[in-house]
């Protein structure tokens, strides 16, 4: 078994949410969060890759990592 | 010996100031302004989704109602969609099995444009469908919008045409008109009119 690389600080379900809805609520979560912190996303929208990439991209918060399966899509995105 | 000492702190300071603008450039957000000029349910989409994933994204968004994007602003939302003359509008059953779902019902305009309540049939099948397939409401991006701080700005000359009052409107609405859009238009990065 495999120990996950990053230990989220919060996790945000976004299974069966369509655009914009997985950003929107990450940017909410994200906010009450500190820098440094991680917050884990799973979502079920294809579209939320490029749009999580986008989202890193514009305000700094970083992808650490990511992970696709089972048509889930993980996130860990590190508040800047 | 005076003009050299005066000189030679403002040399340091100037240094100092450029490393730290080098260190910490200005944060200056990215301005969008929309203009929201339509008022069905489906062209309602375009600017909310915009305009919060603007916010989300760190931008200053405002957005301009006007005509027939007034109604957006009122406390009670009635966007419907209007499937008459709308070629590109897919007409398909948000329930049953699969097949049947997929099946585009081709209704023509003598239907969809007389038939009493076939807009609100329409309006229902529509908010069904964004439902299942996990689309965010009207009222929920608006929302969003507001608790996100973008500018929600009404068209005074819409609201005195059409008969509202401010009252009308959802808390946070700001008047104005033409120039008051345009001064945030010409500092901003991207306009958009919908």
């Amino acid at each position: 078994m495999t120990e996950p690389a990053f230990v989220p600080d919060a996790e945000l379900d976004c299974r069966g949410l369509n655009c914009p809805l997985p950003i929107l609520k990450a940017k909410k979560a994200i906010t009450s969060l500190v820098a440094g912190n991680v917050l884990k996303v799973v979502a079920t929208d294809p579209g939320s890759v490029a749009d999580f990439a986008a989202f890193s991209r514009r305000t700094g918060h970083k992808i650490v990592d990511q992970s696709e399966g089972g048509g889930e899509f993980v996130f860990f995105v590190e508040k800047v | 010996m005076e003009p050299v000492e005066k000189l030679h702190p403002e040399t340091e300071r100037s240094e100092e100031t450029a490393r730290d603008e080098q260190r910490q450039p200005a944060p200056q957000p990215k301005k969008m302004a929309l203009i929201a000029s339509k008022g069905t349910l489906d062209w309602a989409y375009p600017p909310f989704i915009l305009a919060s994933t603007g916010a989300a994204l760190d931008m200053e968004v405002a957005v301009f109602f006007t005509f027939y994007g007034l109604p957006l602003l009122m406390k009670d939302l009635k966007a419907k969609v209007a499937p008459a003359s709308n070629p590109a509008m897919p007409m398909k059953m948000p329930f049953g099995p699969e097949g049947f779902q997929q099946f585009s019902w081709p209704i023509p305009n003598v239907v969809s444009g007389v038939v009493p309540g076939f807009e609100t049939f329409a309006t229902k099948m529509m908010k069904k469908t964004f439902a299942n397939k996990g689309v965010a409401t009207i009222e929920e991006l608006r929302e969003a919008c507001v608790e996100s701080g973008v500018r929600m700005i009404g068209c005074q000359m819409t609201m005195d045409v059409f008969g509202f009052s401010q009252e009308d409107f959802i808390e946070g609405t700001e008047l104005g008109g033409a120039a008051t859009f345009l001064e945030f238009a010409a500092e901003s990065d991207i306009t958009l009119f919908v």
